[in-house]
């Protein structure tokens, strides 16, 4: 795959995560919102999250969008004031943003498996 | 500026040098018509020969004349001075911005033009090999959408005002720049090209249209008043769905 291929790629996944996080940071405010209503307890949130499939799929999805759209942001700043530019380096965010990814995911886990 | 008195004259501070040197200051007497390019061309003619600078028109047709005006890219030779001079009677004139100067207010065109080139600028006729001139007239009806497109960003004059103009330019020297790629933009909408799919693939990537940040200060500075940003967010939005939907062979 050509180099500009790859960055293409990058650009598209950047522009999809953002409609994906516009959805599901409003969908997530609003339940923040609806949440500390009957005060914040552990309990309540587990009985919300636990074994629920929908909003681990939810969770999930949006901290890979998240992950993923924050290290293509900060590849393309490096890119432009650092001169961060490259296969290597595309490859190290891309890294970055799954990691991140993961540990978003890895706490949905743990409250939907709880 | 208001009508300048009699007598009164401009405090004109000019770029003199290459990458290295300095500005030096030439007394002018202020006209009530005149522009940048005419203030130029008389401390060269009556001050100081030596001075280097570009123009050929003087009408605003051949992207010649181009220069940092107080601190921003213009076309001098439809620049009135009025416009530009301040209350102080100051005037302050560099070469333009992102491009190698050869001496004083002339600046090496070259790597706007291979950019231009390189975003695949030439017209390559579909039914004539080798640019050759087809046999027939195409008819292309001008109120066709492609059409319209290719109309809204034809009038460039290659000035290099929006290139000097472009941060990315600035940040990332690989960048094709805003008139290269709405050149290549006109090229894609015209229906007689057959070079499309190649410079599709040429404006592709970060040295191309996805380096864009869409800040349009070369829509708002181009004296053509033409629009890149918005050529380049057509090209964007073309290889989003030809990349999506496996168009792009
Ligand atoms: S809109 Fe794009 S091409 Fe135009 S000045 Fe801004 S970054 Fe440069
Ligand atoms: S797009 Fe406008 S500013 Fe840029 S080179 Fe063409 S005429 Fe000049
Ligand atoms: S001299 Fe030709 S455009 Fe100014």
């Amino acid at each position: 795959m050509s180099a500009a291929r790859g960055q293409v790629h990058l650009w598209i996944v950047q522009r999809v995560t953002a409609m994906l996080l516009a959805v599901a940071v409003t969908v997530h405010l609003v339940t923040i919102l609806l949440a500390v209503r009957g005060g914040l307890s552990a309990a309540e949130l587990l009985g919300r999250l636990q074994g629920n499939a929908a909003w681990l799929c939810f969770y999930a999805v949006f901290a890979l969008a998240a992950g993923l759209h924050g290290a293509i942001g900060l590849r393309n700043i490096a890119g432009e004031s650092l001169g961060w530019r490259g296969r290597g380096f595309d490859l190290a965010w891309l890294g970055i943003g799954l990691l991140t990814a993961l540990f978003g995911i890895r706490a949905a886990w743990g409250l939907y498996a709880a | 500026m208001p009508t300048p008195e009699r007598g009164a004259t401009l405090e004109v501070s000019i770029w003199r040098g290459g990458a290295e040197g300095a500005m030096r200051t030439y007394q002018v007497p202020a006209r009530e018509n005149q522009t940048v390019l005419d203030i130029v061309t008389y401390i060269q003619r009556e001050l100081d020969p030596s001075l280097a600078y570009r123009f050929a028109c003087r009408v605003g047709m051949c992207g010649s004349c181009a220069m940092t005006v107080n601190g921003r890219a213009r076309w001098t030779c439809r620049t009135h001075a009025s416009r530009v001079v301040g209350p102080d009677g100051k005037l302050e004139l560099r070469p333009l911005a992102n491009l190698p100067v050869i001496r004083d207010l002339a600046t090496d065109m070259a790597p706007f033009f291979d950019k231009w080139a390189k975003a695949g600028g030439r017209f390559q006729p579909k039914d004539a090999k080798d640019g050759a001139v087809p046999e027939e007239f195409a008819v292309v009806p001008p109120t066709s959408k492609q059409r319209r497109e290719a109309d809204a960003g034809i009038e460039c004059i290659g000035c290099g005002v929006c290139y000097a103009s472009c941060d990315v330019v600035a940040w990332n020297p690989d960048y094709l720049g805003p008139a290269a790629l709405n050149r290549a933009w006109t090229l894609v909408n015209d229906v007689r090209d057959g070079a499309r799919a190649e410079r599709m693939e040429a404006v592709a990537g970060d040295a191309g249209c996805h380096s864009c940040h869409s800040t349009q200060s070369c829509t708002e500075r181009c004296p053509k008043q033409l629009d890149p940003s918005a050529s380049i967010a057509g090209l964007k939005r073309k290889l989003f769905w030809d990349t999506l939907l496996g168009r792009r062979g």
